[in-house]
């Protein structure tokens, strides 16, 4: 909402800077997004308070040599008036009509040294205004456009305001007109027409400030000044006249819908004159983002702007005529209704609707007239020969609004509007101000008699306020009365009820619903920083922590110690982007779960249309993406993938790890003598690491699975249960998520499920005492069948070994000439040690002894000689 | 014979003088006082000295060996350090040459932001409670007080799931309604972290799915001037000691009294620049005090109990501490980006 500074003074009167107006406001919940200046300091162009003042016109006479060029001679408040050379067309008419000083003819008058915007240049130009000869006569000041003044990108003539206008501004109903009754020559122009927008937020609870009086309310409410509201009483003198021919007999207004349309408010105007709006409306419609059109529709936006309630013009000639088809003796018959089956509906943009069943229409007896709340149909619109209308203001259902709206895609500022909330005492007021400018700005003439529709007016919202719940809520130490007196300057009207108050709320605010919402207005007028800080006082709940959580973040420290970066992907994805983990499916997209995948219906992009069911797919898309630029590649990524259930509405929502690793296997230094690159057993190392460092034993066991390469993937074993994969990837998996990668170059990876593992990280260890007595320390090289793991072997070792074997370390392993064909020898360093002697060469070769006949026994092996 | 003994202790002077670096010094050290050197072998002449002779030349000879010696030790010892030194020059190194960085990881810069957020609330009694991303548009809405259509919904773009009343949740606020059935009627303070989705256009400064962090607590005695003390503690912990926090009134429909958190600028303290847009002042967060009916759908009576609710946004908290300027990047997983933290 755009908030034209002047406007709001029509109803408020405001002691306090631009700034400060807009901070009061944005503490109060109207966030102020912008203020733009128009020619005051601070402006994006100042008016030179000297140079660019208002100007009265008293003569325009012909340029001896251009006929595209006029002499007017201006009145600037000095001594002598000022010759100007111009072209302005709007001046033309008054060539040749001798002295003007009877038709009160004011513009904007710029003197050399003034900085303007360029008029002729595209966009805002800034330029120096210098004295030059036009066509021969020296010139050294020029009346201004709106476009050189930086009000709007209007350039087609200069500003001009006539004597009609300035009898015609709203000086009667509002105190504070454009113009000042008698304007003095010489003001500067700051002071006529500079001014300050305010760009308003507007919330969903904010509706009531989409309007010029509800901003000045609230205004009113947080200084503490007086709230001037405008009064359309009929009986009342400042009223609207009305004396054309009475409405009764020639309307009837039937609502059959009262939940939808609560209220509606017709009158008929006769006679109005489809003439430019006086300028100050123009200009205020300007600032406040809307184009002026003519003076029918701009009164409609100009009390849509201001009073709140969005109204509709139509032609009342065509209604009639209508009306002499269904009804030749008979009035006029308005129905709001919902529509027939296959209703269509043309606005007036053109556009046919097929309309949802629930969107309101008026109608009458030949067909449809427009769509309620939303848009006018084309056949009943004001047309250029128009001259009397029927005007409408009227209240519909917020939520209706906001559907029909949606589903039309018509999303019109009287949609806008009505949807966010317009209570339908809005629409008499509304009705009255548009009649009575239409009266004062296009000459018409008023019917007697108002149509007002309005069978179940709302009960008012009645809330009773406890003060004690009051206090306990907000931590402010309020009497009654003075949370009475805040809200009773925000328009609500309380009175004492028992211990508390019963709050009214005012009809504007459709946001109150219970002493919770009171409260807020408390604070809001007490004003928000005004509250204390205070710590929590109250009872600290039992402290439980978040087992889960731990683990999975000490997960994380683990990883990163191991040398792996974290990454977060988007869950998002698709069947295909997860499918290139499962190579070799032809025909078919085969998924890492066989549980279906939550799809979304309205997707941001075809391959984001699932939730993930592999975390591995994202951390390779990770991998991929940096392949292009980074030679080492190490990280994993904790998150949760999605499976949906055959029978549960929600799917499980199950935490996974997954690690990639690829490239060279450290960072590069200019001293290396070569680069080696990440193999299996860097993974397996990492993930062996990874696991001691949880005192997790785990298991790996050879397997096949179609995202590994085969013969280098291996399935991990907690026990009995499967934690997860490991492997060196399928170089078709790697060129479908393409990772690039050298010749020979592995991409490494582990996808591993943390909702298994988690809970199997235990919560204590024993720590073992260090050894008092030296070890003995043997090595020992095993012969043994090429296909046995070499984990089998090391168990075996450290079961035979019993309690003075200590640690088993592999450090080599051949397979070669030197042996029997399907042969490999695996040698060890064995330590032995005892926790209460020093071991003899007796002890440690009679182990060894032993040792050898079990691992014979048990594996085949052979002693390497 | 005692003339010899001067002559030689003469000679070896003179020759240890002249004898530079160890190798000559300990080649004069082997022809002078070793076991084959002049002087050692002057002990064999004691042989044939009279009795009387033989102390004095005894003691003279001892006398020039000791002398020898302590002149010998003493140059050899300087010898040595310069040895010493010309070795240690010879190894000098350019230490301006980089070094051989060990292969580190690092957590993700919103893990470590997520973590300070704990730390912080975890501090004043808050725990961490997580819920899930899909959700039900009844916790993630309706219980929340935002109705069918209610034009609060159009400030948070759902996604839609195939699935009807399942969608991703468009805030961690989903996750009250659950922490409340679970924990009534036991107080709560508990911090709700996660992903949340929002159907926007993605750019430089929207994102479809970002984390949030919901605050909540409720307690039979807890006032919007607590909610207050809590958020300005956090900000200071968060932000530095001098931060100021202002409070301006805002909506969100499951909390009334609503507020949006600033702070005042840390990069221009105050004064104004580009990032606070000259205002000096830093959105930060969206809070207030828990709607009543959004307590009474939680199992807590609102006559009873009160409570309040912040969401917090770790991207933007990371995007203003370390002036990143693309959200983009926090998804992108660049390698480049990631290791900056
Ligand atoms: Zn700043």
């Amino acid at each position: 909402m755009r908030v034209p500074l002047s406007w709001l003074r029509d109803y408020v009167d405001i002691d306090l800077t631009i700034d400060e107006a807009a901070e009061l406001l944005t503490n109060a919940g109207l966030e102020v997004e912008s203020i733009t200046r128009i020619g005051l300091p601070g402006a994006e162009l100042e008016w030179d308070r000297e140079r660019v003042v208002l100007g009265r016109v008293l003569r325009v006479e012909p340029h001896p040599d251009a006929d595209r060029l006029v002499l007017a001679t201006v009145d600037y408040g000095a001594a002598e008036p000022k010759t100007v050379v111009t072209g302005a067309p709007n001046l033309f008419p008054y060539l040749g009509r001798g002295d003007l000083s009877g038709e009160a003819l004011y513009s904007p008058l710029a003197m050399e040294g003034a900085t303007l915007y360029d008029g002729h240049k595209d966009g805002r130009v800034k330029a120096k205004l210098k004295g030059r000869p036009l066509r021969g006569i020296y010139n050294d000041a020029m009346l201004c456009s709106e476009k050189e003044l930086g009000i709007s990108d209007e350039h087609e003539g200069i500003i001009l305001i006539t004597h009609d206008e300035l009898r015609m501004t709203n000086e009667e109903s509002s105190p504070a007109p454009l113009l000042p009754r008698s304007p003095v020559p010489g003001t500067p122009l700051q002071d006529v027409l500079g001014d300050a927008v305010l760009e308003i937020a507007i919330l969903p609870n904010t509706a009531r400030a989409t309007s010029i009086l509800g901003v000045a309310r609230e205004l009113a409410a947080l200084t503490g000044a007086e709230f001037r509201p405008p009064s359309y009483d009929v009986d009342d003198a400042a009223g609207v006249v009305m004396d054309g021919p009475p409405v009764d007999g020639r309307v009837v207004v039937t609502t059959e819908n009262p939940d939808l349309n609560p209220r509606f408010v017709a009158l008929i105007i006769e006679g109005v004159a489809q003439i430019p709006s006086p300028y100050w409306m123009q200009y205020r419609l300007r600032l406040a983002g809307q184009r002026p059109i003519n003076v029918v529709v701009d009164v409609s936006n100009y009390v849509m702007l201001e009073v709140g309630q969005p109204n509709h013009t139509f032609d009342y000639d065509t209604l009639r005529r209508r009306a002499d088809e269904y009804a030749p003796d008979g009035p006029i018959q308005i129905n709001t209704r919902l529509p027939h089956p296959g209703e269509t509906l043309t606005t007036l943009d053109g556009a046919t609707h097929k309309l949802e069943p629930y969107t309101i229409l008026v109608t009458d007896p030949a067909g449809n007239l427009s769509i309620g709340g939303i848009m006018g149909g084309l056949e009943s619109e004001i047309r250029p020969e128009t001259s009397n209308v029927l005007l409408e203001a009227a209240a519909w259902d917020f939520i209706n609004i906001r559907r029909s709206a949606t589903a039309l895609d018509l999303h019109t500022e009287a949609a806008y509007r009505f949807s966010r909330g317009v209570h339908p005492s809005l629409a008499l007021l509304g009705a009255q101000r548009a009649a009575d400018l239409l009266r004062r700005l296009a000459g018409g003439t008023v019917a007697r008699g108002i149509i007002d529709t309005y069978p179940n007016p709302p009960a008012p919202v009645v809330v009773d306020l406890d003060p004690v719940y009051a206090r306990k809520l907000s931590g402010l130490d309020l009497t009654t009365q003075e949370m009475g007196e805040m809200l009773e300057r925000l328009g609500f009207a309380v009175e004492s009820h028992g211990d508390g108050l019963r709050v009214t709320a005012p009809d504007h605010r459709l946001d109150i619903e219970g002493p919770h919402d009171l409260v807020e207005e408390i604070c809001r007028i007490y004003g928000y920083d005004r509250i204390p800080s205070t710590r929590l006082a109250d009872t600290l709940p039992p402290q439980r922590g978040n087992p889960k959580l731990e683990r999975e973040e000490r997960v994380r420290d683990t990883l990163v110690r191991l040398g792996l970066q974290e990454v977060w992907s988007y869950r998002l994805t698709s069947a295909a982007r997860e499918a290139r983990l499962l190579p070799g499916s032809p025909g078919q997209l085969p998924s890492p779960d066989e549980r279906p995948y939550v799809t979304l219906s309205n997707p941001p992009a075809p391959d984001r249309n699932v939730m993930r069911h592999t975390i591995l797919a994202s951390a390779l898309e990770a991998a991929a993406a940096n392949s292009r630029h980074a030679e080492r590649i190490a990280l994993f990524e904790i998150g949760d993938v999605y499976l949906a259930g055959e029978d549960e509405l929600l799917p499980d929502e199950l935490t996974r790890l997954a690690v990639v690793l690829t490239g060279r296997r450290d960072r590069g230094h200019w001293d290396d003598d070569g680069v080696a690159t990440f193999d299996f057993l860097d993974l397996k190392g990492i993930l062996d690491a990874f696991f001691e460092d949880l005192h997790l034993p785990v298991a790996y066991e050879a397997t096949t699975h179609p995202t590994y390469r085969p013969g280098r993937a291996a399935r991990l074993l907690v026990g009995n249960r499967q934690i997860g994969t490991m492997g060196e990837l399928h170089p078709g998996v790697a060129k479908g998520f393409e990772v690039r990668v050298e010749r020979g170059q592995a991409v490494l990876a582990a996808d591993l499920d943390l909702e298994a593992l988690l809970p199997l990280i235990p919560d204590h260890y024993r720590y073992t005492s260090l050894p008092a007595y030296p070890p003995v320390r043997e090595d020992l090289a095993l012969v043994v069948d090429a296909t046995l793991p070499a984990a089998a072997v090391e168990a075996a070792l450290r079961q035979s070994g019993g309690a003075l074997l200590r640690d088993v370390v592999l450090f080599d392993v051949y397979e070669g000439r030197q042996l029997p064909p399907g042969k490999k020898s695996l040698a060890y360093h064995l330590t032995f040690q005892a926790p209460n002697r020093t071991l003899t060469d007796d002890d440690v070769s009679k182990q060894r002894g032993r040792l050898l006949k079990l691992l014979e026994r048990e594996l085949g092996a052979k002693l390497r000689e | 014979m005692l003339d010899e003994l001067e002559n030689q202790y003469k000679a070896a002077s003179t020759a240890l003088a002249a004898a530079e670096g160890r190798e000559a010094l300990e080649a004069w050290y082997r022809d002078t006082l070793g076991r084959k050197g002049n002087i050692y072998l002057l002990t064999r002449n004691l042989g044939a000295l009279s009795a009387e002779e033989r102390p004095a030349y005894g003691r003279r000879l001892n006398e020039v060996k000791a002398e020898l010696e302590a002149a010998y030790g003493e140059k050899l010892a300087l010898a040595e350090d310069e040895e010493l030194r010309a070795q240690l020059a010879a190894g000098a190194l350019d230490v301006t040459l980089p070094g051989r960085k060990p292969a580190e990881g690092r957590l993700h810069v919103i893990t470590q932001t997520l973590r300070d957020l704990y730390r912080v609330f975890g501090d004043m009694g808050f725990q961490v409670y997580r819920t899930r991303d899909v959700e039900t548009d009844e916790m993630n809405f309706e219980l929340l007080n935002f109705p069918p259509h209610h034009p609060a919904r159009e400030m948070q773009d759902s996604f839609y799931t195939t699935v009807e009343g399942v969608i991703l949740r468009t805030h961690t606020s989903a996750g009250q309604i659950r922490a409340m059935r679970e924990y009534y009627p036991e107080p709560i303070r508990v911090v709700l972290p996660g992903m949340c989705y929002r159907n926007e256009q993605v750019t430089a400064r929207s994102e479809m799915q970002f984390t949030q962090l919901e605050l909540l607590a409720v307690g039979e005695n807890i006032t919007f001037a607590d909610l207050k003390g809590t958020l300005t503690e956090f900000a200071r912990r968060m932000f530095g000691a001098e931060r100021q926090t202002r409070f301006r009134a805002s909506y969100f429909p499951f909390t009334e009294p609503s507020a949006e958190m600033d702070i005042s600028c840390f990069l221009c303290g105050g004064a104004g620049c580009n990032i606070c847009k000259y205002t000096g002042w830093l959105e930060i967060l969206g809070c207030g005090m828990v709607h009543p009916t959004v307590l009474r759908n939680g199992g807590y009576d609102p006559l009873k109990y009160f409570g309040f609710a912040a969401g917090l946004g770790p991207e933007r908290i990371a995007m203003l501490k370390y002036g990143i300027d693309d959200i983009r990047q926090f998804w992108a997983n660049d390698l480049r980006f990631l290791e900056q933290f």
